[in-house]
């Protein structure tokens, strides 16, 4: 579905990607991990045509993204970012119609209405819909970023770090809509720090370390001690519990 | 626009309406010779007083007081910080500058010329001054207006340089207040372009909202950043340039307007544009007619009447928020 | 290099010596008839320059320590336009006649009694209560200056053409030719603030750390804003009815003396914004009246450098 190909990029004299190349399987769950400043956040953004790359290129279906037009790559491709604050004093609804914005260039139909309805409902807005996005708590408003992601209704979605935020409820939650959205045919790219909702919700894992891909693989492949302990440098445990790989620090 | 208003209950709508035409109606019969609607009936001076002069104010005022209210709220989306507006990013002092430079080089030039390349400088000097601002951090709020002050200045000093090689520096004080009193027939036809500049912004109201959320924000969303911010950036150069070129400087409209409609209303341009249009026209013909009462038969320039009125109330504002940052 | 080195080690002694040889060619350059006819025609103006200089420049340094920023001066917090608004309204409430037959000793002090008043009012309200909010400070400050502004633009409005011209000349700022029936209260004054704060100056490296760590380390923070605010705004004012009204002239010189000075110690920045104030008034006039023979005034090239180094730092240092 999406892939990258030598994606080489430095600032000022950094080098934050080393020629990496990986492989995003389609209709699947792919977790992006990693200790800090590893080059995750950079790697997403670069796919979704934020950043631009020094040289390699990125493919979305086999074409690569620098074809798309601005407006038809948002309908194949949305991104959430870590930090999106947002300073307009906007509600709820209004930023997650703007989800549809790709689509119907703000000519609102009865259909858009029915994409942001559900959204809504999925993400347990419904109620809040009509509150200012300022009067929110963070958990919220992290809600309502996702929300207006998912009512983009791209078939990749990268998402950056979605569980900030978010309490242990609506993070499992999340996971829950992300599994359930890949049921109905998109494929997610999810940076998470917690190695444990990887292990749970993940299908396929891509471990990066100081700009370079350090492995990849389905996700049994990754949980594995010896590796993990190398990627954070940090001595890693795994047990199972209910049949389920666990990783443990202490 | 007014069926844009929907978002108010139409009756709200129809009595918002109707109390700008009432107000600026009664502001036609506000002035030093004494016009009463009966006498238009039966004196033929009294019509011509209304056409020549009374109706272009009123006409001029309601026009500036739209498009600068607009200017402000698209500057402020542009460059997501709520304390930005056109009269404080030194466009008044780039259109004194280059009124300056056409009297040293073109000392012949009609007023149409001078005005049509005073707006030339002032489109140049708001346009520096948004692409310097744009290279400021968001979160530093107070930067903004303090760095549009002190651009005012360089670009005043330059001015004042100039001015006072062919000794016009009295010219600079009248430039840069905001006055309606010059506001007869044919004095005022640049205003229309700002009129029209406005209804314009409001077929992208969606398309500047979705600037507001930010750069990265409005790219995943597919909208072509750079197209928009430079389309926000003309618009907002040539209503400033307009009417600092025919009206001077009024302090105030485009900052305190849309914060005010945003407090109430948000920030969904599609809702909230038509009520910053009227709100700046209700303002503006309020404060035009304090000025030419309070002091009758003499007038304060409306400029000054909105330093005071506006530094209330945009002191009000910055203290009635918990911080001014989400002011 | 060694030349260098030295100059590195002894800046305050250079900077010193070359300062003095610069303030003694603004006094015989070019004088070709008698010297004590230039002396007694050119001296005064000096000392006024120097005493202006010196005001300004401290006043600024100690603005930008109280409120722990280096782009901040009295002038942008709105203190300019408070003295227009107060010359502007002494001529409106008193009639020019009066205004001009008053004693100017006695105008002098009114003036200066008045300014420091409302000026410490203003300022310990903005700087000590809304430390923790420096958006809202400033934005205060800026929003004053405007409506301060405004009210003279009012004011003069109703004014006879007459009054209006003693407002003019007294709201534009002047180097060439100085009050001299002030020069002897005005050094006077400077000079004891200029000591005093020397005095001091330990305790103003405490409180350049902020307002917490400064309690912290057993400052009585909110006493010594007091008294250094009052000290900006009598020397502000002190200056401004010498010289008039001056934006950029402090921050020109304090973002010098920064640059120049190897430490943040006040016992050494204190002495360098009166050297540097006084190499920037006496320097520019000077190089511009002397030797390039520009008509155009000095405050308005002030005006213009200081802003663009205003400009500079903030968009080199936020980038």
């Amino acid at each position: 579905m999406i892939r990258a190909v030598d994606l080489t990029l430095t600032i000022s004299g950094h080098t934050i990607l080393n020629k990496v190349s990986v492989d995003v399987p389609k209709n699947k769950v792919t977790a992006l991990i990693g200790p800090n400043g590893a080059g995750k956040s950079t790697l997403l953004h670069t796919i979704a045509r934020l950043t631009k790359q020094d040289s390699g290129q990125v493919l979305l279906d086999n074409r690569s993204i620098t074809d798309f037009e601005n407006k038809e790559l948002a309908r194949h491709m949305s991104i959430l970012r870590q930090d999106s604050a947002i300073g307009s004093r906007l509600k709820v609804r209004d930023l997650v119609s703007f989800g549809r914005y790709p689509h119907n260039q703000g000519r609102h139909s009865a259909s858009d209405d029915l994409v942001v309805d559900k959204v809504l409902v999925d993400f347990e807005l419904d109620a809040l819909a009509e509150r200012f996005l300022d009067t929110l708590s963070g958990g919220q408003r992290q809600r309502a970023l996702l929300a207006m992601n998912f009512a983009q209704d791209a078939e990749a979605i990268l998402l950056d770090e979605p569980l900030n935020n978010l309490d242990l409820s609506h993070a499992r939650q999340l996971m829950h809509t992300v599994k359930h959205y890949v049921g109905r045919g998109k494929t997610f790219v999810v940076v998470l720090h917690d190695l444990n909702y990887a292990a749970r919700y993940a299908d396929h894992i891509i471990a990066m370390k100081q700009g370079e891909v350090f492995a990849a693989g389905d996700t049994s492949s990754i949980f594995n001690e010896g590796l993990l302990s190398d990627l954070y440098e940090t001595p890693i445990e795994i047990v199972k519990v209910n049949g389920l790989p666990m990783a443990l620090s202490y | 626009m007014i069926a844009s208003l929907n978002v108010l209950q139409p009756y709200k709508c129809y009595m918002a309406v109707f109390l700008l035409l009432l107000f600026s109606f009664a502001s036609l019969f506000v002035g030093v010779i004494e016009l009463t609607p009966a006498s238009l009936w039966s004196d033929p001076e009294a019509a011509w007083l209304l056409a020549a002069s009374r109706l272009p104010r009123v006409l001029s005022v309601l026009l500036t007081g739209t498009s600068l209210a607009i200017a402000g709220l698209v500057m402020q989306v542009l460059v997501q910080n709520r304390f930005v507006e056109p009269a404080t990013a030194g466009s008044g002092q780039s259109a004194v500058l280059g009124i300056i430079l056409v009297t040293l080089f073109i000392p012949g030039a009609s007023l149409m010329t001078k005005m049509g390349l005073a707006s030339v400088t002032a489109l140049l000097g708001t346009g520096l001054f948004l692409l310097i601002v744009r290279r400021l951090p968001v979160q530093e709020t107070y930067l903004v207006p303090l760095v549009g002050i002190v651009y005012g200045g360089v670009v005043g000093a330059v001015a004042t340089w100039l001015a006072w090689q062919a000794d016009l520096i009295q010219l600079i004080d009248i430039w840069l207040t905001g006055e309606f009193s010059g506001m007869i027939r044919g004095r005022y036809d640049f205003l229309w372009i700002a009129g029209a500049l406005a209804v314009f912004s409001y077929f992208l109201a969606d398309q500047f909202t979705i600037a507001s959320l930010g750069e990265d924000q409005a790219r995943n969303l597919g909208l072509n950043y750079n197209v928009m911010m430079a389309i926000g950036l003309v618009l907002v150069s040539i209503v400033t340039a307009v009417t600092v070129v025919t009206v001077g400087v009024i302090p105030f409209i485009g900052l305190i307007v849309p914060n005010i409609v945003s407090r109430w209303r948000g920030d969904n341009l599609r809702h909230s544009l038509p009520l910053v249009a009227y709100s700046g026209a209700m303002l503006t013909l309020l404060c035009d007619v304090v000025g030419r009462v309070v002091i009758f038969p003499y007038e304060v320039p409306v400029g000054s009447v909105f330093g005071v009125v506006g530094a209330f109330i945009t002191l009000w504002l910055l203290y009635s928020s918990p911080s001014a940052k989400r002011a | 290099m060694i030349y260098l080195n030295f100059l590195k080690r002894f800046r305050v002694l250079t900077l010193t010596v070359f300062v003095i040889t610069l303030c003694l060619v603004y006094l015989w350059q070019g004088a070709d008839g008698s010297t004590q006819f230039i002396l007694m025609f050119r001296l005064p103006t000096l000392i006024g320059l120097i005493i202006a200089a010196a005001a300004i420049g401290v006043s600024t340094l100690l603005f930008q320590t109280l409120s722990g920023n280096r782009i901040l001066t009295p002038s942008l917090m709105g203190f300019d336009s408070l003295y227009v608004l107060l010359q502007t309204s002494m001529i409106f409430f008193f009639s020019t006649l009066d205004y001009v037959t008053l004693s100017v000793h006695w105008k002098f002090f009114g003036e200066l009694a008045l300014m420091t008043v409302l000026s410490v009012l203003l300022f310990s309200t903005l700087l000590v209560r809304l430390q923790s909010d420096f958006s809202r400070m400033i934005l205060t400050g800026i929003i004053f200056g405007v409506l301060f502004r405004s009210v003279s633009g009012f004011m003069t409005r109703v004014m006879s053409p007459n009054e209006y011209a003693v407002v003019q000349a007294s709201s534009y700022a002047r180097f060439s030719n100085i009050n001299e029936a002030l020069l002897g209260y005005a050094s006077v004054i400077v000079i004891v603030c200029l000591v005093l704060v020397y005095l001091i100056s330990r305790k103003l490296d405490v409180m350049a750390l902020g307002r917490d760590m400064a309690i912290g380390l057993g400052v009585n923070y909110n006493m010594t804003a007091f008294q250094v605010l009052t000290i900006i705004a009598v020397m502000v004012a002190t200056a401004t009815a010498l010289v008039g009204p001056v934006v950029f002239l402090g921050l020109l010189i304090t973002s010098l003396v920064y640059r120049v000075s190897a430490t943040q110690r006040h016992a050494s920045l204190l002495p360098l914004s009166v050297l540097l104030g006084v190499l920037v008034l006496v320097g520019g006039q000077v190089l511009l009246e002397r030797v390039l023979q520009m008509q155009v005034t000095l405050s308005i090239v002030i005006e213009l450098c200081g802003g663009l180094v205003f400009l500079y730092l903030i968009l080199r240092q936020k980038r």
